[in-house]
């Protein structure tokens, strides 16, 4: 709701100032999105009368006029505007004034004539963004006064964001009545004398659909003058309220939908066939709205009509072919009231939004009709002359809506704002905002005023209470609280120490949309099905993510496209994927690694990053939850990984997640120049852990034996791995890979592990015959079973 | 007799003082007092010599070889700190050249933030809630009395499925989830990803919020603003941090308080960041609506509680300096690295 500062108070006497009124708005609730002045600043502009006119002698469009500007003499003063014509009146700039844009006005010659100052038009002021000609001013503008005094310029636009709740705000009314109850004040409405029907004329009205449209009013008027003008005041009221004023009709209807709340229409009479019907549309009815775009109307549309057609869509905007134009001389006015329930969302439904649907969906006062069709009566009169016929007022009462009895209660208004209000207080601020009060010690039958569509139950006049004594007069205090059964379970591992784990191995947090570029999710993942957006905001987030891989790979290409060379980087989020009729959210860890290991330096391994890297960092994440024991990396096929570094990563039975190096054709689709490494793990699985449980430590030494072997290429560490582990003794404590090669000194087709077989006892230091018959017994199985020939 | 030992002395502490490594020093004590050394060469010989003579010569070369072991001993401890000394010398490098690079990684801002904000809300007695982003129209609007085609909606601009479903357009229906599963007291808070149809310069399709819901018995306005006050104060680490509660209007709750603190950057004297007005608006909030209660199946004649919910972009973007909130969402490593 945008308005004029000096027009709120014309309505009712403010004892504050501009910066406090803004204040009150912001604690009433009545949010001040902006204030900018009326006008930009400028000074030395009068009212002016231009008294004679004659042409250059020199330049054909321009004039040369004798200005009264009121200062005794009458000025000379050379003029370009095409509608300057003697007996006009016009803003004059002074010699020495000084227009917007710090324009200074001084004595000037042109085309050697002097000139003593500037007749000026609206956007030589500042008044319009552009304009054709000086601005006229009405004949009895008193010459000499100042311009802004004139049009009331040393005014404020004050904008404000009002919340849907509260459509009785959207008018100058509305805005008055919360400024009176905010300084205690009583606001006297304007009085509105009914005008007296100087005609017969009337249409008749059917109500067809009383539930959306249960109260209609209508006037006939005859015999305006079409050459009519807006009066200035109204169209700079109008103008403060951002609207542009274009027809006596429509701006009167504009101005009393700004001044009471009540959205009216003007139609042409000619062009109405009949009476008028308010009805639900025809399913496909077509309709040219008043911006000439045709629309197709369903069965939920609520319409205006005459006998033959649909000529407004009801409450949104009239229809082209109805509405007044400049010849116009009969009209008639609607004044309706709409439940909002009929207009909400219809406005949308069509990518209309208008003054009107703003006000019908919030609610405008069932009770405000027939005066406001008085009041545009009444203002058309004065501003066009006319005859009206009486007023229409067609109701189907039992449809309009009634406001309910509220029951308030002085313990719920404790319990809910935490403090007490005195009766008195009770029903003086109540009674502020109209609502009619029985009752009292301590319960009240509240009747809120039809205007109040946000008040309906008791919380409502509470928050009302506590909004005009000022939420800031409510006590602050923090609620007691009982400790429940205080928890810190080992069987849990935090998300905080999982990603710990990363930060500290050098992995940079990152936080990716979970909607990705279908293209890149095919890429990525071409067997899911992934959950497609409706309206996405651009194709290349219209699909949701079944992997985070597609996401880091995204962020890689966008930091390699701003000269990163090195990355390591991770995500928790979620894959979404559809199950049926439902979908699973999956919180994923998942971490990405490109580029050298170390970063660029005087003494840098400048090897890149590789599988085992990646491997490492997933293997200290897995190492700090049920241990590593169980975890086991299988080949298996993942589209976006490479199917000789990759693997599926279970723990015990249970697939957890994956790990390998980009897919080469990935690599290169996307640019990246070099590989890159990912995993992607399940965040739940690593989130289980188990509480220590001790186990002594041998005083004993530990024995050492290493040896050195073949295989044949073909073999895989885990198979010696696994052999060991069947035949190992308990003192076997661990086996340590140190060295894997093939090449010279390795027969061809076969490939050489160095280990160490570490082996202690708990109680005793070991036997050399012990170790001798232990490390035999591994190396004959691995002999038998993989082989392995020793190496000397 | 006393000449030759003159000479020899003379002779054997010229070679301590001029031997000049630890090798060369213990051929001097070789030379002189070794087995078969000058010295020791002398000493035999004293038995040969008259008694008169012989305990003064024996006098003399016992001084002679004491002071020969003082010096060599001496110039032991002094060729080795020379040695010690040439060793570190040789050893030195350049200490300004950096070191091993290994990255740093840090938190995402975002996370950042709403680590913090839960840790301030764990210290007050709240646990960590959470819930699906893909909705249904009950959650996310009809049961937190936001009706369909009610204005309200439009507030909401949101992603939909084919099926009818949607991304979650805030936290609140997890207020919903948790109060349907158990019965009050509830005192939760719920973080997470929210998004909404609508991408400019102050605006990008997902975002972070974080919900807050108390429900007990006699829970008030006065609780609520206690609550967001010490959080503020806390968050903003700023115990004088002034704060305004504005009536609003949210349909899930009833009444509604937008929250405003001083700015931070200005100290509410206006700035750019707060428009002039020296406050910023920061967190909606209020008592929990009737209706609300209703749908989640919570007896409002015995409970009332209090709902807040706030932008943590918004919130990190006031904390650090943060001028665009597009940058959270590009993962550029020259903004994030700015997060260690």
């Amino acid at each position: 709701m945008r308005f004029s500062e000096n027009w709120l108070r014309e309505l009712i006497a403010l004892p504050v100032d501009h910066d406090r009124l803004l204040e009150q708005f912001n604690l009433l609730g009545l949010e001040v999105d902006a204030c900018e002045p009326a006008a930009p600043e400028f000074s030395g502009v009068l009212v002016a009368e231009i008294i004679e006119l004659e042409k250059h002698p020199d330049a054909d469009r321009l004039r040369v006029c004798k200005v009264d500007a009121g200062q005794g003499e009458l000025l000379q003063i050379v003029c370009g505007a095409s509608n300057a014509v003697a007996g006009m009146k016009a803003p004059l700039a002074l010699v020495g004034a000084v227009l917007p844009g710090d324009i200074k006005i001084n004595k000037g010659k042109l085309r050697g004539v002097e000139s003593f100052g500037m007749l000026c038009s609206e956007a030589e002021l500042g008044l319009a963004e552009k304009s054709a000609g000086l601005l006229a001013l009405p004949g009895n503008a008193p010459v000499g006064t100042d311009i802004r005094e004139y049009l009331d310029l040393n005014d404020h636009i004050i904008e404000i964001d009002l919340t849907p709740n509260r459509g009785d705000c959207l008018s100058m009314i509305g805005l008055a009545r919360e400024c009176a109850a905010a300084n205690g004040l009583v606001l006297s409405p304007p009085t509105i004398k009914p005008v007296r029907a100087s005609i017969k004329d009337t249409l008749p009205v059917k109500l067809e659909a009383t539930q959306a449209c249960p109260r209609y009013c209508g006037r006939v008027i005859r015999n305006i003058d079409p050459a009519a003008k807006t009066p200035w005041w109204m169209v700079e009221k109008l103008r403060r309220g951002g609207i542009r004023a274009i027809h006596p009709v429509v701006d009167i209807t504009n101005f009393v939908m700004l001044e009471l709340g009540q959205p009216m229409h003007g139609f042409d009479l000619r062009k109405l066939k009949g009476g008028i019907h308010v009805r639900m549309a025809e399913q496909g009815e077509s309709l040219t709205l008043l911006d000439g775009v045709e629309i197709k109307l369903n069965a939920e549309s609520l319409v205006i009509a005459d006998q033959q057609q649909a000529l407004a869509l009801a409450g949104v905007m009239g229809g082209a072919d109805s509405g007044v134009e400049n010849d116009t001389c009969d009209i008639f006015f609607e004044s309706a009231y709409f439940a909002p329930a009929v207009i909400m969302g219809r406005a949308r439904q069509f990518g209309l939004h208008t003054d009107s649907s703003h006000r019908f969906e919030r609610g405008v006062d069932p009770d405000l009709q027939r005066r406001a069709i008085e009041r545009a009566t009444g203002l058309l009169l004065e501003i066009a002359g006319g005859e009206a016929g009486p007023v229409i007022d067609i109701k189907e009462a039992a449809a309009i809506p009634v406001k309910p009895v509220v029951w308030l209660r002085a313990g719920e208004i404790k319990r809910l704002l935490g403090c007490n209000f005195a009766a008195k207080e009770v029903e003086s601020i109540l009674k502020s905002t109209g609502c009619t009060i029985k009752g009292g010690k301590g319960s009240w039958q509240v009747q809120p005023p039809s205007y109040r569509f946000d008040l309906n139950i008791e919380a409502d006049m509470i928050e009302e209470l506590a909004r005009l004594r000022g939420y800031d007069r409510i006590p602050r205090r923090l609620p007691a609280f009982i400790p429940r059964h205080p928890q810190a379970s080992e069987f849990r591992q935090s998300v905080e120490r999982i990603t710990s784990i990363l930060l500290d191995n050098g992995y940079q947090e990152v936080v990716t949309y979970s909607f990705i570029d279908p293209a890149l999710q095919r890429l990525i993942d071409p067997d899911a099905q992934p959950l497609q957006l409706r309206n996405p905001i651009s194709a290349d987030l219209s699909v949701m993510r079944s992997s985070l891989i597609g996401s880091l790979l995204n962020t890689l290409v966008y930091n390699i496209n701003r000269q990163q060379k090195q990355l390591k980087l991770f995500e928790t989020g979620s894959r979404y994927c559809p199950d049926g009729q439902d979908v699973i959210e999956e919180r994923l860890l998942a971490g990405l690694c490109y580029g050298p290991r170390l970063a660029e330096g005087w003494q840098a391994d400048a090897a890149a990053v590789d599988f085992y890297d990646i491997k490492g960092d997933v293997e200290r994440l897995l190492a700090v939850g049920e241990g590593i024991g169980d975890i086991r990396y299988v080949s298996e096929t993942h589209a976006a990984l490479h199917p000789g570094q990759s693997a599926r990563i279970y723990r015990g039975q249970q697939p957890i997640g994956w790990l390998g190096a980009i897919h080469p054709s990935i690599v290169k689709q996307l640019d990246l120049g070099t590989a890159a490494f990912v995993f992607e793990l399940e965040l739940c699985r690593l989130l289980s852990a188990t509480p220590p449980v001790f186990s002594p430590i041998s005083r004993f030494p530990s024995i050492r034996r290493d040896f050195s072997f073949e295989v044949d290429e073909t073999v895989r560490w885990e198979e010696v791995q696994d052999c060991i582990q069947k035949v190992a003794p308990e003192t076997l404590t661990e086996v340590r890979l140190f060295d894997v090669y093939s090449g010279k000194g390795v027969t061809p087709g076969r490939k050489s592990f160095a280990i160490g077989l570490i082996l202690q006892e708990i109680s005793r230091t070991l036997t050399d015959v012990e170790i001798e018959s232990a490390t035999s017994e591994i190396l004959v199985a691995l002999t038998e079973n993989l082989g392995v020939t020793l190496r000397e | 007799m006393a000449e030759l030992i003159e000479t020899l002395q003379k002779q054997a502490l010229s070679d301590a003082n001029n031997a000049t490594d630890l090798n060369a020093l213990d051929e001097v004590r070789v030379k002189y007092l070794g087995k078969k050394g000058l010295i020791t060469a002398q000493l035999k010989q004293l038995g040969q010599l008259d008694p008169d003579t012989r305990k003064q010569a024996g006098q003399q070369i016992n001084l002679l070889k004491q002071a020969l072991q003082d010096l060599l001993e001496a110039r032991k401890v002094e060729l080795q700190r020379a040695a010690t000394n040439e060793q570190l010398a040789s050893e030195t490098i350049d200490i300004s050249l950096p070191g091993r690079a290994t990255p740093v990684g840090g938190l995402h801002p975002i996370t950042r933030t709403l680590r913090r904000i839960e840790s301030i809300f764990i210290q007050l007695g709240f646990e960590v809630a959470e819930g699906p982003e893909i909705e249904n129209e009950y959650y996310n609007f009809e049961a937190l009395n936001i009706p369909e085609y009610h204005p309200a909606r439009a507030m909401h601009d949101t992603f939909y499925f084919e099926n009818g479903k949607l991304l979650r357009t805030h936290t609140s229906p997890v207020q919903i989830r948790v109060m349907e599963k158990s019965q009050p007291p509830f005192r939760i808070i719920v973080p997470g990803r929210v998004y909404r149809c609508d991408s400019d310069m102050t605006h990008t399709p997902m975002f972070h919020q974080v919900e807050g819901l108390l429900v007990d018995e006699n829970i008030s306005m006065a609780d609520l603003m206690g609550t967001l006050d010490v959080f503020l104060k806390a968050f903003f680490e700023r115990d004088d941090l002034k704060t305004r509660y504005r009536p609003s209007y949210f349909p899930f709750t009833e009444p509604s308080a937008e929250v405003d603190v001083q700015c931070v950057k200005c100290l509410g004297k206006g700035c750019r960041i707060c428009k002039q007005t020296g406050w910023l608006e920061i967190l909606g909030s209020g008592m929990v609506h009737p209706e609300v209660f209703k749908y989640a199946g919570v007896d409002s004649n015995q409970y009332s509680g209090y709902a807040f919910g706030m932008g943590v972009e918004r919130l990190a973007m006031l904390r650090y300096g943060v001028n665009d909130i597009r940058l959270y969402f590009e993962n550029d490593l020259r903004f994030l690295k700015q997060f260690r």
